[in-house]
């Protein structure tokens, strides 16, 4: 079967800077691939070339057939179809829970307004905070709006979620139930890409395990491989200082 | 040294910064300059009542009140437009936008309001009408029709200097409320456009549904604040003899040459308008902090 996802030999510039040095990768459709590694070394750059909010500066990328990385290709239309929830959430703070949601199911999509908040309602049920649907997200927690961002990218029913250290930015009390519902995502079957330390998440979700370091994916592993016998010095040495 | 005793250097009391801590009374906490300007104001208002001069003034300036009020409400509408859409441009990639918002946005900031004026009344105009005139001839004697028999006859006169002043004022303004929209537009973070576009949303959409709205809301203090700036600068129109307030003041001087209650009243007005607006927009200001 062809991947869900092709990258072919990405490089990411940004001015003098090689952010991304020559990455290949395939992902398949189901997959959960958890990307890890130091900061800085090209992870995030990775995920957002691959819905083109960075454009590459050499290489392919490949989504579910489409050539990104071709001037022809809808660069809008491949992206509805790829959710993507970021670390800072990036809620829009003038609008409701559910009108974050539907917005874009009737900007993009061109659902009425009813078609729009139903599909939104239902999402928000799926990530456990329906009777926040008439909050802004000021007035609510951390983990609640990136709950609300993880609904508001399922509304577009992606092919694809990409998850951006989708828990960095949160108190700890709050990790857990946002990783629940990306564990619940992951069994339903959503193919999905993420860059997070949260290595519980991994060993239970992720099929496989790249590690990142300086623009590179150095080493690719199972979660049970990671712990017990990561093959490079590299890796080894990232995981004792983030396994305590 | 001996062991002396520390020094009790008590917190000072708190009645010893007025207006600020506890609940005492003290005259130096009252808004003076405000009472002040009140109690003038009153003085002012009880004399254009009581006293011949200045009611016979004042009802002489109230005509030119009008003409101020269209004129600062015609061209600030026309500059919020103008602002708008070349702040826009400004935030553009696109070269060709950004070059000419820019190119807007430069020459006319560093021009005097008053001379921008005077060129727009007297270089400006008469430019558009000759060649209106002459378009207006090719096609009447091509194609006939009164449109172009109309456009041949246009003459800069048509345009009367009210609204050679009121275009002058919007396009002056136009520059400054780009500053304000840009400015705004600029504050709103980056992820908000990635979240947007992030969920298949072109860029004009995502400007539409999710930073200007933001953006505007931001921006509306200022926005105020120039509202009231235009207001005193439409009395720049007096250049063009235009009959608004400074004008008429100017007027009622010369023919009575009553200068002191002329002027009194003529900064009364302006005064009492300016003042209320602000205000208005230190209400505006308090809310959008509350609500944020």
């Amino acid at each position: 079967m062809d991947p869900i996802i092709l990258v072919k030999d990405l490089h990411k510039y940004f001015g003098s800077v090689e952010a991304v040095r020559g990455v290949d990768l395939e992902v398949h459709r189901g997959e959960v691939v958890v990307i890890i590694g130091p900061s800085g070394s090209g992870k995030s750059t990775l995920l957002r070339c691959i819905n083109h909010l960075e454009a590459p500066t050499r290489g392919e990328v490949w989504v579910d057939g489409k050539h990104l990385t071709h001037r022809q290709t809808d660069i809008n239309a491949v992206r509805a179809e790829v959710g993507m929830v970021f670390q800072m959430f990036n809620l829009f703070p003038h609008l409701t829970a559910l009108q974050n949601v539907a917005l874009a199911l009737r900007i993009v999509r061109k659902q009425s307004r009813d078609e729009a908040e139903a599909v939104g309602m239902e999402q928000l049920r799926r990530v456990g905070i329906p009777e926040k649907a008439g909050a802004y997200p000021g007035q609510l927690s951390g983990g609640q709006q990136q709950r609300v961002a993880i609904a508001r990218a399922l509304a577009m029913n992606p092919k694809i979620m990409l998850f951006d250290e989708p828990t960095s930015a949160l108190d700890p009390e709050m990790i857990k139930e946002v990783l629940d519902v990306m564990l619940e995502l992951a069994a339903a079957g959503m193919t999905m890409l993420v860059v997070s330390h949260e290595m519980g998440f991994a060993k239970a979700a992720a099929q496989r395990i790249l590690f990142m370091d300086q623009g590179l994916i150095v080493e690719e592993t199972t979660p049970e491989g990671l712990y017990t016998a990561p093959k490079e010095e590299r890796t080894r040495q990232f995981l004792s200082k983030i396994l305590h | 040294m001996t062991d002396a005793e520390p020094p009790s250097r008590a917190i000072p009391p708190a009645r010893a910064r007025p207006g600020i801590v506890g609940r005492e009374f003290h005259l130096s906490s009252l808004p003076w300059w405000a009472i002040i300007i009140i109690a003038t104001g009153l003085t002012l208002a009880y004399l254009i009542l009581a006293s011949p001069p200045y009611h016979d003034t004042f009802t002489f300036l109230s005509a030119g009140l009008i003409v101020t009020l269209r004129i600062t409400v015609s061209s600030y509408a026309i500059a919020t437009i103008i602002g708008l859409f070349t702040g826009l441009a400004r935030t553009s990639k696109n070269v060709i936008p950004y070059t000419v918002s820019t190119l807007y946005v430069e020459t006319v900031r560093g021009i005097p309001l008053i001379v921008l004026m005077l060129y727009m009344a007297f270089v400006v105009v008469p430019a558009v009408a000759n060649l209106l005139r002459v378009l207006g001839g090719w096609g009447y004697s091509a194609v006939g029709g009164s449109f172009f028999s109309n456009l041949s006859t246009i003459h800069s006169r048509d345009v009367s200097l009210e609204l050679r002043a009121i275009v002058a004022l919007g396009i002056g303004y136009g520059a400054y409320e780009a500053e304000i929209f840009r400015a705004g537009i600029q504050s709103i973070g980056r992820g908000q456009m990635e979240a947007a576009r992030s969920l298949g949303m072109t860029y004009p959409q995502a400007m539409r549904h999710i930073i200007l709205p933001q953006a505007i809301r931001r921006v509306l203090p200022p926005l105020g604040n120039d509202f009231i700036a235009c207001l005193k600068d439409s009395s720049l129109a007096t250049v063009l003899a235009v009959d608004e307030l400074t004008q008429l003041g100017r007027l009622r001087r010369s023919s009575t040459f009553r200068v002191f209650e002329t002027f009194n009243v003529v900064s009364f007005l302006y005064l009492a308008m300016t003042l209320t607006l602000s205000a208005l927009v230190r209400g505006l200001e308090r809310k959008m902090k509350f609500e944020e």
